[in-house]
């Protein structure tokens, strides 16, 4: 049975055949799916108010991946995303930015445009690979990763193989990942950080989510990402609560930290704060920063500056008092 | 685990609660004085007394019995079932209506976290009395045998303090259903919840008599069981005292239910879905303080995975928040009483002493009031004090197993029986074990999950009869052929 106790010196040795990997990947504890949801209900009790509330909401205001994907944006879009991104609330200057904007590759150079001020710029994220079904050849994805880095991209959103995960073709997905990461290297030798999304509304089972986290992590995964936003369900609340326990026991066997990002669904203030309440608790307070823990949204973004306008005026504001993008 | 996520303090409000400096007895549908001694009720987080209560000395306790068998012989009994039924989904309604001024009238009495009373505690009383109310006109179903079953009379029930409202519900419920009438004496140290309960039965008009409150410490509740003219006795509580019960009522024809002390085997397999098994662990020993006596509180981890179940078991420990128990985001709350708190004290001292390994993350305890840390000790063996006796606190005993057979052999060495709990992925192991276990109820990846449909009960020195289920209702009920 692989455990908290697995050294990092055989955690090398299970990427070594297919069978290898099969093996520690079904011999990780199995997940309870009546347990783990039951846990997260208990963590959705939480009341989080006042000080921890204005605390909660501008560090998920820090960690949202202002995402648009849309096969109708434009640069238009991206440069009015970006400016929102820079400044959420423009009424507000104490009002953070957000982490990163998440666009298509062919959108980077505009994001990486918008986000750039004479003070420093945030981070773009792309997707890549064939985004969202995965469904190409690897040539083809590997040259679409090198093509948003090309263009700036600082992080990249990577799809897994979903097919080949629910095969059993462990490895393929595994030497996938490996060659994204290695696409993602730049020429000055620095590499964009590597997300990869599990489209979990595909995997469906909570055993799965955790074999696949550990896998993700094996290959050299910067971040683990829920859903591409394009499947239901996307990002809920017990698949993210077992991908952290994943990169909270991985930190304990490796002493390497991964991030976690759920992506799509989450649209409320109080959806976030259940989030971040799980991270503190399940993961730990180290993975309470942008670093280490991202929302994939788009509307979730509004619902913060509502809330967060409501804490400093004890009044609730409307929709126009928020900008659309 | 110091976090820049510090949770603001989130207290429930008081204000809903209109406690009254002083109580009386509930007899014949109303409030009337008691003959004994006063007591005081204490709110343990803080030891602020809550009100003055009346306690029933014997004649009080006549009188309440007398009211119940006018009750029962005038109205109750002859009532038909589906009248009956009418009273108890409204009392069942009116709990769920007055369902947070209960919750926090739990808590402060109790001193148990508000989110157990208000998600547990209330709720689930509510769905005992909706259960019975369904009941009340199907009563020829509940007894085998053919024809209409027939109640037994007066009942007289004494109840514990560690779910005083729950357990009041689980006494008062199937016995009102089957056409009984009642005389429940609540523990000393929790009466308050039961004193609101006698005004959700005046505002539910339920006919007076039909539910009579006496409260007291032990000598009422002596009174209460050893009446000459209380056919039931109903009583959950320590073993001790359910011994002294049983002798009261030997030889007599009167009927009996014990649910009793336990010390339950939570056994974890090596292939068991260890996160959650984790989660199991901790609410079956610090669930409601570890005041529960079907608690989980010897730990059967197989020694494969213990060093991994330990590591993750302390580390969750770690953020268990302990504190005001009107605070929403509490999970662990006062222990009861000082003399409970003495009791855990003493067992964990000898705990010590005999060699056993004491744990509790760090965790700073409120200056006031009644507190114990979540404990655990490891290195603890069969003959051990802490393996073998109910310490009724925050306090886990954990012991290894190697395979199967011994898991089982370990978890039935015990004087008692009420729970079990096991936990792994494969079906076929668990059911063996299940089979096995000498415990009136066997939870399996779960642990702690009530309902009322669902029969509760222990073997040997944890006590005799059901509770819950339809099982419960034959305890009040006499076949057409009796």
């Amino acid at each position: 049975m692989t455990s908290l106790s697995s050294t990092a010196s055989s955690l090398a040795d299970v990427t070594t055949s297919d069978a290898a990997l099969r093996r520690f990947l079904h011999g990780l504890p199995g997940v309870d799916q009546v347990g783990v949801e039951q846990r997260v209900a208990s963590l959705a009790t939480r009341s989080i108010k006042t000080t921890a509330k204005a605390y909660a909401l501008d560090l998920a205001i820090r960690m949202v991946d202002l995402t648009t994907l849309e096969g109708a944006d434009t640069p238009g879009k991206v440069r009015s995303l970006g400016a929102k991104a820079l400044r959420p609330d423009p009424t507000d200057p104490t009002c953070p930015s957000v982490a990163a904007v998440c666009v298509y590759p062919d959108m980077v150079p505009y994001a990486v445009e918008a986000v750039t001020t004479p003070g420093g710029r945030l981070h773009v994220a792309s997707v890549a690979t064939a985004f969202p079904s995965g469904r190409s050849s690897r040539s083809i994805k590997l040259e679409d990763t090198r093509d948003a880095v090309a263009a700036g991209a600082d992080e990249i959103d990577m799809v897994i193989d979903r097919g080949a995960f629910l095969t059993g073709r462990y490895l393929d997905v595994f030497e996938e990942i490996v060659a994204v990461r290695e696409a993602c290297a730049r020429p000055d030798g620095s590499r964009a950080h590597l997300k990869v999304i599990f489209e979990t509304g595909e995997l469906q089972t909570y055993d799965n989510v955790r074999r696949v986290s550990w896998l993700a992590m094996l290959a050299g995964a910067d971040f683990i990402k829920t859903s591409t936003g394009k499947v239901q369900p996307a990002a809920t609340l017990p698949v993210t609560l077992v991908m952290l326990e994943a990169v909270r026991d991985f930190r304990a066997s490796t002493g390497r930290m991964v991030g976690v990002k759920p992506a799509g669904g989450i649209r409320t203030s109080k959806d976030a704060i259940r989030y971040l309440v799980v991270v503190n608790e399940v993961a730990g307070p180290d993975w309470l920063d942008p670093d280490w823990f991202r929302f994939g949204a788009s509307s979730l973004l509004n619902d913060l500056l509502l809330q967060r306008t409501k804490m400093s005026t004890g009044r609730y504001s409307g929709p126009d008092y928020v900008t659309l993008d | 685990m110091s976090t820049p996520f510090e949770y603001a303090p989130a207290p429930e409000s008081r204000s809903v609660v209109d406690l009254r400096p002083t109580y009386g007895l509930f007899v014949g549908g109303e409030f009337v004085d008691g003959h004994a001694d006063p007591l005081k009720s204490v709110n343990p987080a803080t030891e602020e007394v809550l009100a003055e209560v009346a306690t029933a000395d014997a004649d009080d306790v006549d009188a309440a019995v007398r009211a119940a068998r006018r009750a029962y012989q005038r109205t109750w009994s002859r009532m038909s079932g589906s009248e009956r039924g009418k009273y108890l989904f409204r009392i069942a309604r009116l709990i769920q209506e007055r369902s947070r001024e209960l919750a926090v009238l739990e808590t402060l009495d109790n001193g148990k976290p508000i989110k157990e009373a208000r998600d547990v505690d209330v709720p689930t009383a509510a769905a005992h009395f909706f259960y019975y109310a369904g009941w009340a006109d199907k009563l020829e179903y509940a007894v085998a045998g053919g024809g209409t079953p027939q109640p037994l009379g007066v009942a007289g029930q004494v109840i514990p303090w560690n779910f005083p409202f729950l357990m009041l519900a689980w006494k008062v419920a199937p016995a009102l259903a089957a056409g009984n009438t009642v005389v429940l004496k609540p523990a000393e140290t929790t009466p308050l919840s039961a004193l609101l309960f006698a005004e959700i039965c005046q505002q539910a008009d339920l006919p007076p008599g039909v539910v009579n409150i006496v409260t007291g410490a032990g000598a009422t509740g002596q009174a209460v069981v050893s009446h000459a003219d209380v056919d039931k006795v109903a009583f959950t509580g320590s073993t001790d005292v359910g011994r002294s019960i049983a002798r009261a009522v030997a030889g007599s024809d009167k009927r009996l239910t014990l649910e009793l002390g336990g010390k339950a085997a939570n056994i974890v397999y090596d292939d068991a879905p260890l996160d959650e098994a984790v989660e199991g662990i901790v609410n079956g020993i610090f669930f409601n303080q570890g005041h529960v006596c079907c608690a989980g509180s010897r730990l059967l981890v197989q020694e494969s995975v213990a060093e991994e179940v330990l590591e993750r078991l302390r580390r969750r420990m770690g953020t268990l928040r302990l504190g005001d128990p009107l605070d929403k985001n509490t999970d662990v709350g006062a222990i009861n009483s000082s003399a409970q708190l003495a009791r855990i004290r003493e067992l964990v001292e000898a705990g010590e002493a005999e060699g056993a390994e004491r744990w509790s993350p760090p965790c700073d305890l409120p200056e006031r009031g009644y507190w114990f840390a979540p404990t655990l000790f490891t290195g603890v063996s069969q003959a051990h004090r802490i393996a073998r006796e109910e310490i009724f606190g925050p306090v886990l005993s954990v012991l290894t197993f190697r395979t199967p057979a011994e898991a089982v052999e370990k978890a039935n060495n015990t004087p008692y029986g009420l729970s079990a709990g096991i936990w792994s992925d494969k079906g076929s192991r668990a059911l063996w074990t299940a089979e096995r276990l000498r415990a009136g109820v066997v939870w399996t990846n779960t642990f702690n999950k009530f309902d009322p449909a669902s029969p509760f009960g222990g073997y040997k020195e944890s006590g005799y009869g059901r509770e819950g289920g339809r099982h419960g209702l034959e305890a009040y009920l006499k076949g057409a052929d009796q």
